[in-house]
C-alpha cells in the first residue's frame, strides 16, 4: 500500500477533530440566538456522540478480523456490543441520569454515601479506563504498520500525543460535536468502500459462498459455554463503561436518556452491518489475510487488495481514517473520563489537576502498550468487558434496583469481582492461549454472579448500614423529574 | 485471545495492586505496633481512642445504627459484659451479654427516663419472661447499672450496662458514660441546628431582584406604550415571566439553561432601556446546560456587568458570557469591557463590609462559598477602567440538589 495514503489520512482526521474541537463552538451568537444557544444537546447528536466513543478499534477492525477467523461464532461480538445498550436502556439510562450524578464513583457515593466505596470505585473504573486503551493503541500501531511501513510504536505515540494535546489545550470543549463526527466518518469510512467491492464482485461473478474455505485458521470452534460467557460479559459489560456513561449527563432529563440510547441502538445496528460484511468478503475472497497474522488488518487492506490502482489507494486512505478516528474518539473519551476521575479524587479537582491528570491516565496505558503486543482486538476488550461486568455493572445494578445494597457489600463484590475476572486473565495469560481452559479463558459467565452473589449476601449480613436516605434518593432515580423547559 | 497483552496488562496491574496492597498494609501495622509507651499511656491512649471513635458514630444523634456502633466501643470502656443505648422509646443498640433482658429494659429505665437519677439493680431482680423459676430465669445472674443521658433540660435516653456485680466503680464510669454520651447527642443537635442555620441562610441570600431593575423596565415600558404599543405589550409579557421565575417558590436550585433564559429576557429588558448600546454574545457549550446551579446566580453577575460596566460608560459596552466543560466541573464566565472596579472596594464587597451597589456579588459569592465550599466562590478579575470578568465553576455532580 502507498505509505502516503496512511500518513495523509491520519493527518486529516486529526485536524478535523482539532478544527471541531476548537472551533465548533466559537461562533459568537448574538442574543437574538439566545434560544438556540440554551437548547440541550438533541438526543440524535448526543447518540451519535454515544456511537462516536463506543466505537473502538475493536469494532472497527477486531470485528472483521474474528470474523475471518472464527467465522459465525464471531457474530456474538456485534450482537453484544450492540445489545448491551439494550440492558442500558432498560435498566440503567433514565435513573442514573436522574441520579445527578456525573461519574460512576459519584454515584456511588451518593448512593452509598461512603468515602471508600468511592475510592474502590475510581480505582475500579480508571483500571477499566486503562485497559480499555491499551488495545486501542494496538490498533494503531497495527494500522500504522501495515499502511505505512513506519515502526509500530509511532502509531501508539502518534495517537497518545495527538489526544493529550487536544484535551489539555481545551480542544474538547465541544466534545459532543466531536465525537458525533466521529461516528458518521467511521459508518462512512466503512460504508463507501464496501459499496464499492460489492460493486467489484458484482462484476467480476460471485463463487458460491459454500465453497469458501471453512475455516482458514483451524481454530476449534467456541463452545455453548464460551458463546454465554462472552454474551454475559458484552451484555453486562457495556452498562459500566466510564466514558459512554459519562455521555448521558449530556441529556436533560432521564426522558431523554432513554431515548438517547434508542438512537444509539440504532446507530449501532447499522454500523456492525459493514464489519460483518468485511469479515465474510474477507472469509470468501481473501482467507490468506488470516494467516499472515494480519486479520484485525483485514478491513484496512481489502480495498487496495479486491480493487486496487488509484481508486483502491483512494478507497484504503478512507479506511484508514475511519480506523483512526476509532482511535482517537475512544481514546480521547477514556481519557476525558478518566481525567475527571483521578483530578478529582486526587487532585482536588482544579483545571490543572485536570490536565495532569489527563497526561498521567494517556501515558500509562501508553507504556503498557509499548510493552506488549495484540493478536485480536474484540477478544482482548472482550475481555475488558468481562472485568467491567464483574466490577462496576453489580454496583450499578443493584444500586439503582436494590434498596438492600450496603457499602461494605459493594466493596467486597467489586473486589471479588476483580479478583476473580483478573485472576482469570492472569492465568490464562500465564497458562498460554492453548492450555487455558474455557472457563479461564471467558470468565463473564462465573464471575459476574460471584460478584452480584457476593454483593447481595455481604449487604444482608450488614443490614444496618443500609443508608438513611435511601427512600429519598430511591424516589429521586425513579419518579420522573419536572418536566424540564427548554424551549418556549 | 488468552494470551492477549491485555492479560498480561491486567496481570501486571494486578500484581502491582497486590503490592501496593500488602505494603499499605504493612506499614499501617508496623506503625500501631511502634512504640506503645508505658501501660498508663497506653491505657489513656485505649480509653481516648475508643471514646473518639464512639464519639464519631454518636455525631449523627441517638439512632440504631450510630448507637450501635458506639455501643461495642462503649462497652469496651466500662469492661462490662453487656452494654445497652436506648432513646426515650426504645432500645437502639444491645452489645455483648444479657440481651435477653432486652424486652424488660425498657419497664426498668421508666423510672430512670423519668426521674433522671441513676437506678443501680442488683443481679437477680432483673429476669426476662419465660424463665421456670426466678433463679433460672434467663438473664438473671446480672446486675445493671443504668444511667440517664440528660441533654438540655430533659432526658433523651439511658446508657445501660450490665454486669454480675455493680461495683462503685461501675456505677461512677457508667454514669460518666452517660454524660459523655449526652455531650455527643448535644453535639449532634448542634450539627443539625447549624445545617439547618446554613439552610436558613441560603434561603435569606436567595437573590431578590433589585427594585431598580423593576422601577426602571416599569419606566422603560412606559416609555413606549404611546409610541410603539406592540413592543410595550410584549416587554410587559417579558417582564411577567421574567418575574414569575424570579419569584418562584421551590427549589434553591435551577439549571444552567433556565438561568440563561432568565438572563435573556433580563437583558430584553435592559435593552428596552439602554437600547443598541449593550451588546451580548454568547458561547455556551450544550454539555453543560443541564448541570445544577444555585438559583439566580448568574443573573446578578450579569446585571452588575450591565450596571457597573455599561451605565457608567459612555458609548456602546460589550458583555460575553461563556460556559464551558470543564472536566468535572462547569465554567461559567461573565466579561464586560467596562469601567472596572476597585479591586480593594470589591475585597471589602465580598467580605460583606460595604453593602451598597454591588450587593448582588457578595449575594452570590455567599451562596456558592454555602453551596459548594470555601474553594467554589467568585473568581472576580477587575481594575479600574479594564472591565470585569468574573469566572464561576461549578461541580457538575451534585446528586443532592434538585434542579
Amino acid at each position: 500500500m502507498n505509505p502516503v495514503v496512511g500518513v495523509a489520512a491520519f493527518a486529516a482526521v486529526t485536524l478535523a477533530t482539532a478544527v471541531i474541537g476548537f472551533y465548533g463552538l466559537r461562533i459568537s451568537r448574538t442574543t437574538g440566538d439566545f434560544y438556540v444557544a440554551s437548547r440541550t444537546v438533541r438526543p440524535w447528536w448526543n447518540a451519535s456522540a454515544i456511537g462516536g466513543e463506543y466505537l473502538s478499534a475493536a469494532s472497527f477492525l477486531g470485528v472483521a478480523g474474528l470474523i475471518l477467523l472464527s467465522g459465525t461464532d464471531a457474530l456474538w461480538y456485534p450482537v453484544g456490543y450492540t445489545a448491551g445498550y439494550l440492558m442500558l436502556l432498560l435498566f440503567v439510562a433514565a435513573p442514573l441520569r436522574r441520579s445527578g450524578a456525573y461519574t460512576i464513583p459519584d454515584f456511588t457515593e451518593a448512593r452509598l454515601e461512603s468515602r471508600a466505596v468511592r475510592r474502590v470505585t475510581s480505582l475500579v473504573v480508571v483500571m477499566v479506563g486503562w485497559l480499555y486503551i491499551v488495545p486501542q493503541l494496538h490498533g494503531a500501531a497495527l494500522a500504522i504498520r501495515i499502511t505505512t511501513g513506519l515502526p509500530a510504536w509511532v502509531g501508539q505515540v502518534a495517537v497518545i500525543a495527538v489526544v493529550c494535546v487536544t484535551v489539555m489545550a481545551g480542544g474538547m470543549r465541544s466534545i459532543t460535536f466531536v465525537q458525533a463526527f466521529q461516528y458518521w466518518l467511521k459508518l462512512t469510512a466503512l460504508a463507501v468502500p464496501l459499496l464499492f467491492l460489492l460493486l467489484v464482485l458484482a462484476g467480476t461473478g460471485t463463487p458460491a459462498v459454500a465453497e469458501a474455505p471453512v475455516n482458514p485458521t483451524g481454530l476449534p470452534p467456541a463452545g455453548p459455554y464460551q458463546n454465554i460467557s462472552l454474551l454475559v460479559a458484552l451484555l453486562f459489560g457495556t452498562l459500566g463503561l466510564p466514558h459512554v456513561l459519562v455521555r448521558f449527563y449530556t441529556n436533560p432529563d432521564g426522558q431523554s436518556a432513554r431515548r438517547t440510547t434508542l438512537i444509539v441502538l440504532g446507530l449501532l445496528s447499522v454500523f456492525y452491518l459493514f464489519p460483518t460484511a468485511y469479515g465474510l468478503i474477507g472469509r470468501v475472497f481473501a482467507p490468506g489475510a488470516a494467516g499472515a497474522g494480519q486479520a484485525d488488518a483485514l478491513v484496512l487492506l481489502l480495498p487496495g487488495r479486491m480493487i486496487g490502482g488509484l481508486a483502491g489507494d483512494l478507497l484504503s486512505a478512507l479506511v484508514v481514517a475511519g480506523a483512526f478516528a476509532a482511535f482517537l474518539s475512544t481514546t480521547s473519551g477514556l481519557v476525558v473520563s478518566l481525567a475527571g476521575v483521578i483530578s478529582q479524587d486526587i487532585l482536588g479537582g482544579s483545571v490543572r489537576g485536570f490536565r495532569l491528570a489527563a497526561l498521567f491516565s494517556a501515558v500509562v496505558p501508553l507504556g503498557i502498550a509499548a510493552t506488549t503486543d495484540s493478536t485480536a482486538l474484540a477478544g482482548s476488550v472482550g475481555l475488558v468487558f468481562a472485568f467491567t461486568a464483574s466490577t462496576i455493572c453489580p454496583v450499578l445494578l443493584l444500586g439503582i434496583w436494590w434498596r438492600g445494597l450496603t457499602d461494605a457489600g459493594a466493596i467486597a463484590g467489586m473486589l471479588t469481582g476483580a479478583l476473580a475476572c483478573g485472576g482469570s486473565m492472569l492465568a490464562g495469560a500465564v497458562l498460554g492461549a492453548a492450555g487455558t481452559p474455557s472457563w479461564l479463558a471467558q470468565p463473564a459467565a462465573w464471575t459476574v454472579p460471584a460478584a452480584f452473589a457476593v454483593m447481595v449476601l455481604v449487604s444482608r449480613a450488614t443490614r444496618d448500614r443500609v443508608p438513611r436516605s435511601i427512600t429519598r434518593l430511591m424516589t429521586r432515580l425513579h419518579t420522573p423529574e419536572r418536566p424540564l423547559v427548554t424551549e418556549r | 485471545m488468552p494470551d492477549s497483552p491485555l492479560v498480561s496488562a491486567a496481570a501486571v496491574a494486578v500484581i502491582a495492586l497486590a503490592i501496593a496492597v500488602v505494603i499499605a498494609v504493612g506499614l499501617k501495622v508496623l506503625r500501631s505496633f511502634r512504640d506503645l509507651g508505658t501501660d498508663a499511656e497506653r491505657a489513656t491512649y485505649k480509653t481516648l481512642h475508643a471514646a473518639s471513635r464512639a464519639g464519631q458514630h454518636l455525631r449523627t444523634g441517638l439512632n440504631p445504627a450510630g448507637a450501635g456502633k458506639a455501643s461495642r466501643q462503649l462497652r469496651g470502656l466500662l469492661g462490662c459484659d453487656g452494654f445497652a443505648i436506648t432513646d426515650t422509646t426504645g432500645v437502639l443498640a444491645w452489645d455483648g451479654a444479657a440481651e435477653e433482658l432486652r424486652p424488660v429494659l425498657m419497664e426498668v429505665a421508666a423510672a430512670v427516663l423519668a426521674g433522671g437519677h441513676t437506678a443501680v439493680i442488683p443481679a437477680g431482680e432483673l429476669r426476662a419472661p419465660g424463665g421456670r423459676s426466678p433463679a433460672g430465669s434467663p438473664g438473671a445472674g446480672y446486675a445493671a447499672v443504668i444511667a440517664p443521658i440528660r441533654v438540655g433540660s430533659g432526658v433523651a435516653g439511658v446508657v445501660a450496662a450490665f454486669a454480675p456485680e455493680a461495683g462503685s466503680g461501675l456505677v461512677r464510669a457508667t454514669g460518666e458514660v452517660a454524660d459523655w454520651v449526652a455531650t455527643q447527642v448535644e453535639l449532634a443537635e448542634l450539627d443539625a441546628s447549624r445545617t439547618l442555620l446554613m439552610e436558613a441562610e441560603v434561603r435569606a441570600l436567595r437573590a431578590q431582584i433589585s427594585p431598580h431593575f423593576i422601577y426602571n423596565s416599569l419606566n422603560a415600558i412606559a416609555s413606549f406604550i404611546n409610541t410603539d404599543p406592540v413592543r410595550a405589550r410584549e416587554l410587559v409579557v417579558e417582564f411577567a415571566d421574567f418575574t414569575r421565575y424570579s419569584f418562584r417558590r421551590h427549589g434553591d436550585f435551577t439549571t444552567l439553561a433556565e438561568e440563561l433564559r432568565c438572563i435573556d429576557r433580563y437583558l430584553l429588558l435592559e435593552r428596552a432601556r439602554f437600547g443598541e448600546r449593550v451588546q451580548v454574545s454568547l458561547r455556551i457549550a450544550p454539555e453543560v446546560l443541564s448541570t445544577v446551579i444555585p438559583f439566580l446566580s448568574l443573573q446578578p453577575l450579569v446585571e452588575n456587568a450591565v450596571r457597573h460596566g455599561l451605565e457608567a460608560k459612555e458609548g456602546p459596552g460589550h458583555i460575553s458570557i461563556t460556559a464551558n466543560d470543564s472536566g468535572a466541573f462547569a465554567e461559567v464566565t461573565i466579561e464586560d469591557d467596562g469601567v472596572g472596579m476597585d479591586p480593594e472596594q470589591l475585597r471589602s464587597v465580598l467580605a460583606g463590609h460595604s453593602g451598597g451597589d454591588h450587593v448582588g456579588l457578595h449575594n452570590v459569592d455567599a451562596r456558592l462559598r454555602q453551596v459548594y465550599g470555601e474553594d467554589n466562590g467568585l473568581v472576580i478579575e477587575t481594575a479600574p477602567g479594564e472591565g470585569t470578568l468574573i469566572t464561576l465553576r461549578v461541580p457538575k455532580s451534585q446528586p443532592r440538589h434538585d434542579a
